[in-house]
């Protein structure tokens, strides 16, 4: 479907919505979903030989420390993402990724286990998506937002620094101003705003289709520890938390550079949750002696997407990350990446018709949407294990089991892909039902019946 | 901060990072340092080439069912990255453009691998031998 103007194609109309040489995009929203649409789309055109006109609307500056320059996320990149990142050659040093995680801490009141990696191998990074927390004064890793949105301009995106006013339809084609300026018309817009702005209100009013996604609230702590406590303390670890504390979902600690960041779910999230949470004993025993969980350095509680949206798309139009259809709970920045390219592919390749959209871009949202409502059944499964202390105790015996005597790593895999969101939800809740593994837990409930002491294996290596 | 990598596993210098004759259930990408791949016939050790920083290696095992043909050793510390076999190609399967730089990577192999054919015929016809 590329054409070039003058070119005689057969099925090519000369008004059909095709990218060609010297085609407008506008990129609204300079995040990872905007950074990863522009770099692969400008890849992509390149191999073909086409010449586009991109330009990327983001009036942050990530680089700055605090909540000026953050994306407000816990900051992790999933093994899968970072397999396909290197596989797409986008190289991430350790001038982005803070830590490389090659294990986690599955945190109960009734012990802890470590599930690590095959051979211990870091494959999950810990990043800030901004400059780090607002008492940051020199930082010194970069922004892994501002990382990528270089690497889109090092791959001929123009960044436009200034705020979008208006958003609108003229002839069919989108156009985008900003304040002082006319507005510019653009053969495509794509919407890559997260959630947490009140721009996308405006798409519901352009008689588009467009509905914007449910939303729900996570909160966000950061705390200064400094790198050698974090490495004496936490590791290279995430710790996750599964503890019944009331409207508490799910909870994790994830070591940085010299931060430590503190992220749940939950219901009706607010501050009191946390402080619950971090004043819990659990928190308190993998966290460094002498800490003080109200020495926080920054804390957001931002929206996110926990219902995607039905339609992300239209004629030159298309949502993609947070603004469309992203995973539940998990790899938000993993799914920007996929609907990104998804939308790039489509756009450069099919065109950038609402019919291209529905034909080559619909599938990966509802691949993604339809695994999310697995993922909640799987969730439910988590929430149920949460409430039944002998459900605990029967995870952390099955998980201790198989990282001591080398078994077949059933659950633990399942706890590395759920907690990580390393793999379709799917995948996971088969194996969830898998009988092996269920009849595994019935062998151990016995056992988690008698038991009362606390169980921790912090410090097993044995592959996961 | 010196831009070194963090993701992956180190290995120290002369580890095998996979061996020849191996089933390849995986792919590596070199993160940090250099690796030499080397191939064993009749005995002796060839250093077929050297890999550095962001190269596929391992991915003829990928797309062939073949053992590995050579051995993946680091030379001196190197941090390699693993990415597996089954998960890549369901991802390649939603997003063929993951194969892209793959194909790229391969193609530049054979266009090495056609240069150096072409040398040794010409050092060979130099030689007396009768080149085909």
């Amino acid at each position: 479907m590329i054409a070039r103007p003058g070119e005689s194609r057969v099925g090519v109309e000369p008004d059909e919505a095709v990218l060609v040489d010297g085609s407008r995009i506008a990129v609204l929203g300079g995040g990872p979903a905007g950074s990863f649409f522009s770099y692969f789309l400008l890849d992509m055109a390149a191999r073909v030989d086409v010449r586009l006109e991109l330009d990327i609307y983001e009036p942050r500056m990530f680089a700055q420390p605090g909540p000026t320059g953050c994306n407000m996320c816990g900051g992790i990149i999933s093994e899968t993402l970072v397999q396909n990142l290197a596989a797409d050659g986008v190289f991430l040093s350790g001038d982005v990724i803070q830590r490389g995680i090659d294990s986690y801490m599955l945190h109960t009141d009734v012990g802890s286990v470590r599930i690590s990696t095959p051979n211990s191998e870091a494959r999950i990074g810990a990043v800030h998506r901004g400059g780090g927390p607002r008492d940051v004064t020199e930082p010194r890793w970069e922004s892994f937002d501002q990382h990528l949105l270089t690497s889109a301009h090092g791959r001929g995106a123009n960044l436009i620094g200034s705020r979008v006013e208006h958003v609108g339809l003229t002839g069919g084609r989108p156009t985008v101003r900003v304040h002082g300026e006319e507005p510019r018309t653009y053969d495509l817009a794509v919407i890559a705003t997260g959630v947490n702005t009140s721009i996308l209100k405006t798409f519901e009013g352009l008689g588009i289709g467009y509905r914007r996604p449910t939303l729900t609230k996570t909160l966000i702590r950061e705390y200064h520890l400094g790198a050698e406590t974090i490495r004496s303390s936490l590791g290279s670890s995430m710790h996750v938390f599964l503890l019944s504390i009331p409207r508490l979902e799910f909870a994790a600690l994830i070591p940085k550079g010299d931060y430590v960041t503190m992220c749940l779910l939950g219901e009706d999230i607010d501050n009191a949750l946390g402080d619950a949470f971090a004043s819990s004993p659990e928190v308190r025993a993998v966290m460094p002696p002498g800490w003080q969980p109200e020495a926080k350095s920054c804390q957001c509680i931002p929206h996110i997407n926990i219902r995607g949206v039905e339609k992300p798309f239209a004629n030159r139009v298309v949502f993609i990350g947070d603004s469309g259809v992203t995973r539940l709970y998990k790899d938000g920045i993993g799914a920007a990446y996929r609907t990104a390219k998804a939308a790039a592919r489509t756009a450069l390749f099919e065109g950038v018709s609402e019919a291209a959209f529905r034909r080559h871009f619909l599938p990966v949202c509802r691949s993604i949407r339809g695994d999310n409502r697995i993922g909640e059944l799987a969730f439910l499964l988590t929430r149920l294990a949460q409430r039944l202390p002998i459900l605990r105790r029967a995870i952390l015996a099955i998980t201790i089991d198989e990282q001591v005597h080398g078994r077949r790593p059933r659950l633990s895999s399942i706890l590395w892909d759920m907690f990580s969101g390393s793999a379709p939800y799917g995948d996971i809740f088969a194996r969830m039902v898998d009988p092996a593994l269920i009849w595994r837990g019935v062998l151990a409930l016995p056992g988690a019946l008698g038991r009362r002491a606390k169980v921790t294996l912090p410090e097993q290596r044995t592959g996961g | 901060m010196d831009g070194s990598a963090v993701l992956g596993r180190v290995y120290a210098d002369g580890e095998a990072v996979a061996h020849q004759g191996d089933v390849g259930d995986c792919l590596f990408v070199v993160q940090d340092g250099e690796v030499e791949i080397v191939a064993e016939h009749d005995g002796r050790e060839v250093v077929l080439r050297s890999a550095g920083r962001n190269e596929i290696l391992g991915e003829m095992a990928i797309f062939e069912h073949q053992p590995r043909s050579a051995t993946i050793r680091a030379k001196g510390t190197a941090r390699i990255l693993t990415l597996d076999k089954r998960n890549f190609l369901r991802r390649i399967n939603e997003d063929p453009s993951l194969a892209f730089r793959m194909i790229e990577t391969m193609s530049h192999r054979v266009r090495l691998l056609s240069r150096e054919v072409m040398e040794l015929r010409e050092r060979l016809g130099e030689a007396g031998s009768p080149v085909r």
